[in-house]
C-alpha cells in the first residue's frame, strides 16, 4: 500500500543522497470497467493499479522517476534514477518546488468519492449498461446495431509529499456510463456515441435517458449531404462549443505563453474576445470531476476567471510557468507519475449566458448548426482553426437537414470577437463543459 | 540481448510450470482461451528547450495481464507485481467471464522462438550514457538555430523504451520479444517580426543509437526549422473542393484513417464499419494497392510477434482496388473464422488486446511526381500532415495538412496555412487517378490511438494524386 510516510520516507532519502529538494506522488487506484453489446457481456476488466513518481531538483537542475513497483528495492532504484539524472541536466533558475507559504494548509473536503460508488456491484454496472444500450435500441426500429454501452468506475487516492513540507491525501471516485447505437437507412450507417461521467454514481443521468439521448443523436444524423462552400453563422451545440473551449486552453496554458506560441502572447488586460464571454477554470466546486482539494504541486485549488466580458484576465499557470512570466500560479500543475509537471485545467467552462437552445437557433436566417467535430485542426501559435464537421443546415430559422463531410475554419481572433449569442445550457459531463454558443461568420467548405 | 524467458523467471522467480498453473487457474471457471501477458518496460525521456536541458526521466512499468476468451466474452485482469500469487488473483478475477462449470483442462506450454529477428540492435538506446543523449538534443538546437536567424525557439526530445515481452496462451505457445522503441522529435518557431510560425520534425523506430547519425539529426533539425520559415510566407488555404496532390511519406495517414481502421476486423465483425461486407467489392482506383506490413526490418510499427504471441505478416488489404482482406487478432479470427494476420496489439498490460494497424503503406505505380504535379491546372499539393481522425460507421475522416502549397497551371506556386481536409472512407481512394514510382515511409514518429490505447505505427505513401478532395481553408 502507498502510504504518506512511505512518499515521506522517499522524499526523505532523495534529499539524503543530494538532492536539493523533493516531491513524491502516489496513485492508487481500482478500475473496473464492462462493455455490454447487442444485450450481452462482452468484456469485463477488473483490476487494482498503483504507482509512484517522484521528481528531485538538485542544484537547480531536474530530473523524474516512476515505477508501477513499489518493492523496496524499487524505490531504491527510482530514488537513485532521479538523483543520478538530475545531476546531468541543466541548470534551470525556474524550476523549483512551490514555497512553503504557497502551499495548501488544509486538504478542503469537495465531495469527490462516493461510497455509493465503491459499493456498486458487479450486476448493478452490467445492469446499467445494459439499460443503456437498451434504452437506445428501443428508440426506433432504425437503431439497428449497436457498438455496445459500457460501465466504468474508478475508487482511488492521491497522496502528495514535497520536501517543502506538503503532505496532502484525498480519495476519489469516478463512473461513467458510455453508450453507442448505430442508426441505419437504406445503405447508410450513422453512429453516436454519449455519456456521462461525475463523481458520485446520484449525479448521473439514468440509463434510459443516455441511451435516448444517443439514439437520437445518431438518427439524426441520417440522411446528411454536403453543402455548397460558403461563409454563414455557426451555432455549436453545447457538446461541440466544449471542443472550441478545449482548443482555447492550449492558447491560455502557460507553456504555450512563456514559449511564445499562442496567439494571446501579451494580451492579458486586452479585448480579445466578444462581451457575451465569460471563462473560467474553478478547482472547488463540489462534486465535480475536475475538482481536487490541492494541485499536482501542493497548492490549494482555487476558482481562476480567465475571461471576463471578452477581457483576458489570466492565463492558467503551474510554479513553473508563473515563475517564468513573473507572474503567481493559479493552481494548475497537472502531475502525471513522470516528467515535471505541466498545466492543466481542473473544471473548465464557458459561463452561460441567457438564450435557450432554440432561440439561438431561430435567430440564424441561414447557417450550419454543428453538432459534431472531428480532426485536430487548431494550431494555437496563429490561432487558425479547421476542422471536419457534422450537424444540421439551418434555413429560417429552422433545422432543415443534416450536413456530414464538411470543414468549417476560421482564425480564433475572428471567432472568439464573432461570438453574439450565449446559450443557458450548461451541463458538466466530465470536467469541461460549455453552453450552446453562436459565432457570427466561418466559411464552411463543402463543394 | 535479452532472452525475455530467462528475464522473467530469473528476475521475478517464476517457472514454466508456475505459468501453466496460471493459465489452469485462468480457465478454470470454463473459459475457452486464456493468455498471460508478462511486460517489463524502461521508457526514458529527456527535453531541451531554450537551450536548456529541463528534464531527464525514467519510468519502469512493469506487471502482467490476464485475459479469458469465453464465446464473444472476454475478462481481463491485470496486477503490478509478477509474482504467483498476485497473477493467480487476477487469473482467477479474469476467469469469472465463464460461467460454465466445467472444470479447465490443464495446460502445457512449450517456448517457442520468434521466426526473424526484425530489430537487431547492438547498444540499446536506453543504455547510452545521458551525456551523450544531451549532446544529440544540443547539436539539433544549433542545427536549427544555423539554418535561419528567425528560427528563435527549438524544442528537441528524445523518447526511447524497451520492452521485453513473455507471452503464454492455454494453446500452449511461450514466446518472448525484446523490442526497442525510440523517437526523436523537434519543434522550431520562427519569429519575423511578431509573425510566429511553428514547423515539427523526427523520426525514428525500432532501432538503436547509430540509428541517429549526424546526417539525420541535421535532416530533422534543417526540416523543423524549414518549415517554420516556410510558413511565414503562407497565404490562406483555399476552401472548397478540388485537385489534391499528396507528397510521399507521412501523407500516408490518409490510408490509416481513410481505409486502415475501417478494416480492422473487430468492427467488421460487428458490421458497424463503413467496410463491413465489402469484401470482393472494389474500394478504390485500380491503381491502388494497399498492404499493412508488421515485418519491415527497424519500423516503428513493427513486431517480431504481436501482443497476443503471433507472428505478424504482410496482408493485402486493397489489391488494384479491390478489397481483400482485414486486419485480425485473435478474438476475431476465433468468431469469423479467419486466418490470424498478427495484428493483435495492446498499449500495455494493462489493456486488452485488438485488432490494429502495423506498417501501412500503398503500393507504388507508374507516374513519376512531375507527371503527376504538371497535369493539374488548379489543386492542393501536401506535403506534411499533423493527425488525423475517421468515424468508422460513416467512414468520414479527415487529416490536417500542416505544409501545403497551392498548384497553378501545372506548378507548385505559393506556400498556404494550414487546413483540414475531410473524405468518405469508402470512396476516397476511387478518386486516386494517379500514382507515382516514389514510394516513401514516414519517418518513424507515428502513434495511433483506438479506444484509449496508444501504439506505434508506420504509414507511407508514394505521391498520389486524388481527382476531388474538400479543403477546409478560409478563402
Amino acid at each position: 500500500m502507498i502510504t504518506k510516510e512511505l512518499l515521506s520516507d522517499t522524499v526523505k532519502q532523495a534529499v539524503r543522497r543530494g538532492a536539493t529538494d523533493a516531491e513524491a506522488i502516489g496513485v492508487e487506484t481500482t478500475e473496473f470497467h464492462v462493455e455490454v453489446r447487442l444485450g450481452e457481456v462482452e468484456k469485463l476488466q477488473e483490476a487494482a493499479s498503483r504507482g509512484i513518481g517522484l521528481r528531485v531538483l538538485y542544484q537547480g537542475r531536474q530530473a523524474s522517476s516512476s515505477t508501477s513497483d513499489v518493492s523496496p528495492q524499487a524505490i531504491d532504484e527510482l530514488i537513485s534514477h532521479a538523483v543520478e539524472m538530475a545531476k546531468l541536466t541543466s541548470v534551470d533558475e525556474a524550476a523549483t518546488l512551490p514555497a512553503r507559504h504557497e502551499l495548501a494548509r488544509e486538504t478542503a473536503d469537495l465531495g469527490l468519492d462516493d461510497q455509493a460508488i465503491s459499493e456498486l456491484s458487479t450486476e448493478r454496472k452490467i445492469e446499467m449498461a445494459r439499460s443503456a444500450e437498451a434504452a437506445a435500441r428501443g428508440a426506433d426500429s432504425r437503431i439497428t446495431n449497436s457498438e455496445g454501452a459500457a460501465c466504468s468506475t474508478t475508487v482511488g487516492k492521491i497522496i502528495l509529499v514535497t520536501s517543502a513540507g506538503f503532505a496532502g491525501e484525498y480519495p476519489a471516485t469516478t463512473c461513467a456510463l458510455m453508450v453507442a447505437p448505430i442508426a441505419k437507412e437504406g445503405d447508410q450507417m450513422q453512429m453516436a456515441a454519449w455519456g456521462d461521467r461525475q463523481r458520485a454514481l446520484a449525479s448521473l443521468d439514468s440509463p434510459e435517458a443516455l441511451g435516448r439521448e444517443a439514439a437520437r443523436r445518431a438518427l439524426r444524423k441520417l440522411n446528411a449531404r454536403k453543402v455548397a462552400t460558403q461563409e454563414a453563422p455557426i451555432v455549436f451545440e453545447s457538446s461541440a462549443a466544449e471542443e472550441l473551449l478545449s482548443d482555447f486552453f492550449g492558447a491560455v496554458d502557460g507553456y504555450s505563453i512563456f514559449r511564445r506560441a499562442s496567439f494571446l502572447v501579451g494580451r492579458l488586460g486586452e479585448t480579445i474576445a466578444a462581451p457575451e464571454l465569460t471563462i473560467i477554470d474553478d478547482g472547488r466546486m463540489c462534486g465535480a470531476v475536475g475538482s481536487r482539494p490541492f494541485d499536482g504541486e501542493g497548492l490549494a485549488s482555487r476558482l481562476t476567471v480567465v475571461v471576463e466580458k471578452g477581457i483576458l484576465k489570466n492565463y492558467l499557470l503551474n510554479t513553473y510557468t508563473a515563475r517564468k512570466l513573473g507572474l503567481r500560479s493559479t493552481a494548475n500543475a497537472a502531475r502525471a507519475l513522470i516528467g515535471a509537471p505541466t498545466v492543466g485545467f481542473s473544471n473548465f467552462f464557458i459561463a452561460p449566458g441567457v438564450y435557450r437552445a432554440d432561440e439561438i437557433i431561430a435567430s440564424v436566417k441561414n447557417g450550419f448548426y454543428v453538432t459534431e467535430m472531428i480532426g485536430f485542426g487548431f494550431n494555437a501559435v496563429t490561432g487558425d482553426f479547421s476542422r471536419g464537421a457534422s450537424g444540421w443546415w439551418i434555413e429560417d430559422g429552422k433545422l432543415a437537414f443534416p450536413v456530414e463531410e464538411v470543414t468549417i475554419a476560421g482564425n480564433f481572433r475572428d471567432m472568439l470577437r464573432g461570438i453574439t449569442m450565449i446559450g443557458d445550457d450548461l451541463r458538466f459531463r466530465g470536467r469541461i463543459a460549455a453552453p450552446t454558443i453562436k459565432i457570427d461568420r466561418m466559411m464552411v467548405s463543402g463543394e | 540481448m535479452i532472452e525475455p524467458i530467462k528475464f522473467f523467471t530469473g528476475k521475478f522467480n517464476i517457472s514454466i510450470s508456475d505459468i501453466e498453473s496460471l493459465l489452469g487457474a485462468a480457465l478454470s471457471k470454463g473459459g475457452e482461451y486464456a493468455d498471460l501477458y508478462f511486460e517489463y518496460t524502461t521508457l526514458d525521456s529527456l527535453n531541451l528547450e531554450e537551450q536548456l536541458v529541463k528534464s531527464a526521466n525514467r519510468a519502469v512499468r512493469q506487471g502482467v495481464g490476464v485475459r479469458v476468451i469465453s464465446g464473444e466474452k472476454t475478462g481481463y485482469a491485470y496486477c503490478d507485481e509478477i509474482d504467483v500469487a498476485a497473477i493467480r488473483k487476477a487469473a482467477l478475477t479474469a476467469a469469472h467471464i465463464a460461467e460454465s462449470r466445467q472444470v479447465g483442462a490443464s495446460v502445457n506450454v512449450s517456448s517457442s522462438r520468434a521466426a526473424r529477428d526484425l530489430y537487431p540492435v547492438g547498444r540499446l538506446i536506453n543504455d547510452e550514457p545521458l551525456p551523450r543523449k544531451i549532446e544529440l538534443l544540443n547539436h539539433i538546437d544549433r542545427s536549427s538555430r544555423a539554418f535561419d536567424r528567425r528560427i528563435r525557439e527549438v524544442q528537441a526530445s528524445l523518447a526511447d523504451e524497451f520492452k521485453v515481452v513473455l507471452i503464454a496462451t492455454s494453446e500452449g505457445r511461450l514466446i518472448g520479444d525484446a523490442q526497442p522503441l525510440a523517437r526523436m522529435r523537434v519543434m522550431c518557431i520562427a519569429d519575423d517580426d511578431g509573425n510566429l510560425q511553428s514547423g515539427v520534425s523526427g523520426g525514428g523506430g525500432r532501432i538503436g543509437m547509430d540509428f541517429f547519425s549526424e546526417q539525420l539529426i541535421d535532416h530533422y533539425a534543417n526540416e523543423a526549422a524549414r518549415q517554420a520559415i516556410v510558413q511565414l510566407e503562407a497565404q490562406d488555404a483555399p476552401a472548397g473542393s478540388m485537385e489534391v496532390v499528396l507528397g510521399p511519406g507521412w501523407p500516408g495517414i490518409l490510408l490509416h484513417e481513410a481505409v486502415g481502421h475501417g478494416l480492422e476486423a473487430d468492427f467488421n465483425r460487428k458490421g458497424t464499419s463503413a467496410f463491413s461486407g465489402l469484401i470482393g467489392h472494389k474500394v478504390a482506383s485500380e491503381l491502388c494497392t494497399v498492404v499493412d506490413e508488421g515485418t519491415m526490418p527497424n519500423r516503428r510499427g513493427s513486431l517480431n510477434v504481436d501482443d497476443e504471441g503471433n507472428p505478424t505478416s504482410q496482408t493485402v488489404l486493397i489489391e488494384n482496388g479491390v478489397l481483400r482482406g482485414y486486419l485480425q487478432d485473435k478474438l476475431s479470427s476465433r468468431l469469423t473464422k479467419a486466418n490470424l494476420t498478427g495484428n493483435g496489439r495492446r498499449e500495455s498490460y494493462r489493456h486488452m488486446p485488438m485488432p490494429r494497424m502495423t506498417n501501412t503503406y500503398l503500393l507504388n505505380g507508374a507516374s513519376t511526381p512531375d507527371e503527376i504535379i504538371r497535369s493539374v491546372k488548379r489543386g492542393l499539393f501536401a506535403v506534411q500532415f499533423g493527425g488525423g481522425q475517421v468515424d468508422i460507421t460513416n467512414g468520414k475522416f479527415v487529416f490536417s495538412a500542416t505544409e501545403a502549397y497551392l498548384i497553378e497551371d501545372g506548378k507548385v506556386t505559393a506556400p498556404v496555412k494550414g487546413a483540414t481536409l475531410i473524405g468518405n472512407g469508402p470512396d476516397a481512394l476511387t478518386k486516386v487517378t494517379a500514382v507515382a514510382n516514389d514510394l516513401a515511409l514516414d519517418q518513424g514518429v507515428g502513434t495511433c490511438g483506438k479506444d484509449g490505447q496508444s501504439v506505434p505505427v508506420g504509414v507511407g505513401l508514394p505521391t498520389i494524386k486524388i481527382s476531388e478532395m474538400t479543403v477546409g481553408g478560409t478563402k
